[in-house]
């Protein structure tokens, strides 16, 4: 019975198959490459990718001609409100109405790792860019997502190693209290140990808050040299600005801002965040090609991309073109495909998609300029060092993701 | 050193203060919902885009017309209440015979609308506001050390709170009002001009609001979204503190703030829920709030 209704299957997918081949259109599923874009829209996170990162993706779009093989690539979005449920409900909600062939965007970890759990259910595809926990590639894989521009593993080893060899061997976490937070904490707390530092205390704030005083305050009694902040978006900016109201400088601590936006720098200013270190998955200034698309990216929306709007190009032109080459928009083809080719364009350096769905790409280590160092309003940083992309991200050799043997 | 509860006495003394300038906050802007409240009984969920409206004109007005920090201090309330006052005059009044529940969803949905304009053009990221110059710094008060422009907020927020209260409380102006809102025709039959009255008082609430948000565009960076972020707790010391009580708005507003600070030291993961836990206590234990008179 099983090996009637197999050979009976298959010959339906091959005849269908055959059918297919011969219109052009009917080898995308309903005919259309739906991409829908989840994100932030209006809350915290709203500037890092937001309306931006929409736009960025509508570009990739329009750079593959608006179509693939006669089949129209349409794009819809939602706001997620950085709720994971609101995220959740919205991707079931596309693939059970919408046919949705691709989810891009994903920002807030939260949502993320909710979302993509509705993305394996339905065997979709999904391609985070925007978050930043390390987990969403480790115990929470999935083999239908991809995780894009950069994780807390890179930022840890980046920045946090590059402050413990310059000296910075005690900390203090300030930590947003939600998977992405944690995530870093950990990440932070493992290279500062690592290098020869200790984690001296720490303090987990609710997301998000508006007022670190408390918590700056208590970061100061804990006499730690180096107060790492383990949050984003407005929680970081609000951190930084009330540390220099309290004067954390100047009394011989130093900030860590571990996941620092261009948006962020721009917000804050210079005067504020000078001398700050970061690490980032991309610069718009880094290089030739990274600037030309900078340019037009800023021509359409007026500021310059973050690495998660560049990010946000880079996958979805990536998505298209191997939609294009297999001339299907089946997720699994796509994802098999994807994880073939090597990665590289204006936005991904020495870049391949592993088996665990992590996009490791070169990382680089900034400094954020002085204000005299500045040329003009979007030259924020100095592009330090180059961390290799091997390097950078987790290995696979310690990976819990059960797509990855070990 | 001494301990109180695991935690040095200076850090204990430094995060005391540290709340009640949270709590001046709070008091300034659940007094102006209490005004507003207790004589109009409108339940003014637009309060948190006044507030971000008075941070933005503090900032756009530096930007665009150099108008510096003091003036702004003046400027942005006068201008920000104004427009409370068109509204009050343009739409509030033509619902004000309904019941509460119109006047909430309306100044909520303008408050949507204020907060979305603003996020269309600025972003969420926020602008600095720049200290000033008089203000800038800070001194060592023996436990901590303490930027001279948060002792500022904390003394012009009580000074404010206490003229209001006075204001309303104390005086012949504050006894019109409280009368016109109890029988509007009596005094209507006296002579006075309810209608006025009552758009005035709608202004001045609204001006408090605005005034809090000069008062924080130098902490917090001026964001389209720094009112909404506050107004639900804000209106968690409103009912803490009883609907309409105006004492009760300014000692709930100034508690509030000092259980705030002391569980971001014991327990800083409840320290956005605190104060709801402690409105359902007193919602369970006395349903009109600590200051407010039992219906």
């Amino acid at each position: 019975m099983t090996f009637i209704k197999k050979t009976l299957t298959s010959s339906i997918a091959l005849a269908a198959a055959t059918l297919m081949a011969t219109g052009a259109q009917a080898e995308m599923s309903d005919g259309e490459i739906r991409i829908g874009y989840l994100a932030d829209m209006s809350g915290t996170y709203r500037d890092l990718a937001g309306p931006g990162g929409l736009e960025a993706l509508r570009m990739a779009v329009e750079d593959v001609g608006g179509s693939i093989n006669g089949a129209p690539i349409e794009v819809f979005s939602a706001d997620d409100r950085n709720s994971a449920d609101v995220g959740a409900n919205t991707v079931r909600e596309w693939f059970d109405t919408r046919n949705v062939d691709l989810v891009a965007g994903l920002v807030a970890s939260s949502v993320t790792i909710a979302a993509t759990r509705v993305i394996e259910e339905n065997n979709g595809l999904g391609i985070v860019s925007g978050s930043a926990a390390s987990s969403i590639t480790n115990e929470h894989c999935t083999p239908n997502h991809i995780h894009w521009v950069y994780d807390t593993y890179p930022l840890a080893n980046g920045t946090a190693k590059a402050i413990v060899d310059q000296g910075g061997d005690t900390w203090f976490m300030l930590t947003a209290d939600y998977a992405f937070g944690h995530a870093l904490e950990g990440d932070v707390t493992r290279v500062v140990e690592e290098n020869g530092g200790e984690v001296v205390g720490g303090v987990r704030h609710p997301f998000p808050t508006d007022d670190f005083s408390s918590y700056i305050l208590q970061a100061q009694g804990s006499g730690a040299k180096i107060i790492g902040l383990a949050n984003a978006g407005a929680d970081t900016v609000n951190a930084i600005n009330t540390a220099s109201q309290f004067g954390v400088v100047q009394s011989g601590q130093q900030l860590a801002g571990l996941l620092v936006f261009l948006n962020d720098v721009y917000a804050m200013g210079l005067e504020t965040t000078q001398g700050l270190l970061l690490t980032t998955g991309w610069y718009w200034n880094m290089d030739e090609e990274a600037r030309e698309w900078a340019e037009r990216y800023y021509e359409r929306v007026g500021r310059m991309p973050t690495m998660v709007q560049a990010g946000i190009y880079s996958s979805t032109k990536h998505y298209l073109d191997t939609v294009a080459e297999l001339g299907t928009d089946d997720p699994v083809a796509v994802r098999a495909a994807l994880g073939e080719k090597p990665i590289n364009d204006f936005f991904s350096r020495n870049g391949r998609v592993r088996e665990d769905g992590r996009m490791v790409h070169d990382m680089f280590l900034a400094e954020v300029k002085s204000p005299e160092a500045s040329e003009h309003e979007w030259d924020l940083y100095e592009i330090l060092a180059t961390i290799p992309a091997e390097e950078a991200y987790r290995p696979l050799s310690e990976s819990q993701c059960q797509l990855v043997q070990n | 050193m001494t301990m109180i509860f695991g935690v040095p006495l200076a850090v204990f003394m430094g995060q005391l203060l540290l709340g009640l300038i949270n709590g001046a906050f709070y008091a300034l802007l659940s007094l102006g919902l209490a005004v507003i409240f207790g004589l109009l009984k409108i339940v003014n969920f637009a309060h948190g885009a006044m507030y971000m409206l008075g941070a933005f004109a503090t900032l756009l007005g530096m930007r665009y017309l150099g108008i510096n920090y003091w003036a702004a201090l003046l400027l942005a309330p006068l201008v920000v209440g104004l427009f409370g006052m068109l509204l009050e005059r343009t739409m509030l009044r033509r619902i004000a015979h309904l019941d509460h529940l119109y006047g909430l969803l309306l100044t909520f949905g303008l408050a949507l609308i204020f907060e979305g304009t603003l996020v269309n053009f600025f972003g969420v990221s926020g602008a600095r506001y720049p200290t000033p110059e008089a203000l800038q710094g800070g001194f060592q008060t023996g436990f901590m050390f303490l930027p001279t422009y948060r002792a500022w907020v904390l003394v012009a927020a009580i000074v404010v709170c206490f003229f209001t209260w006075y204001m309303i409380e104390r005086t012949r102006l504050g006894a019109y009002l409280r009368a016109g809102t109890e029988n509007p025709a009596l005094m209507q039959a006296f002579g006075v001009n309810v209608p006025l009255l009552i758009t005035l008082t709608y202004g001045f609430g609204v001006a408090l609001a605005a005034f809090a948000g000069v008062l924080a565009a130098p902490l917090y960076p001026v964001s389209p979204t720094m009112g909404s972020n506050l107004l639900i707790v804000v209106f968690a010391v409103v009912v803490i503190g009883g609907m309409g009580s105006i004492l009760g708005a300014v000692l709930t507003g100034l508690g509030m703030g000092l259980i705030e600070g002391l569980t971001k030291v014991y327990y800083p993961e409840a320290a956005n829920t605190v104060i709801f836990l402690v409105m359902i206590l007193v919602l369970l234990t006395r349903p009109a709030g600590l200051f407010g008179k039992e219906a």
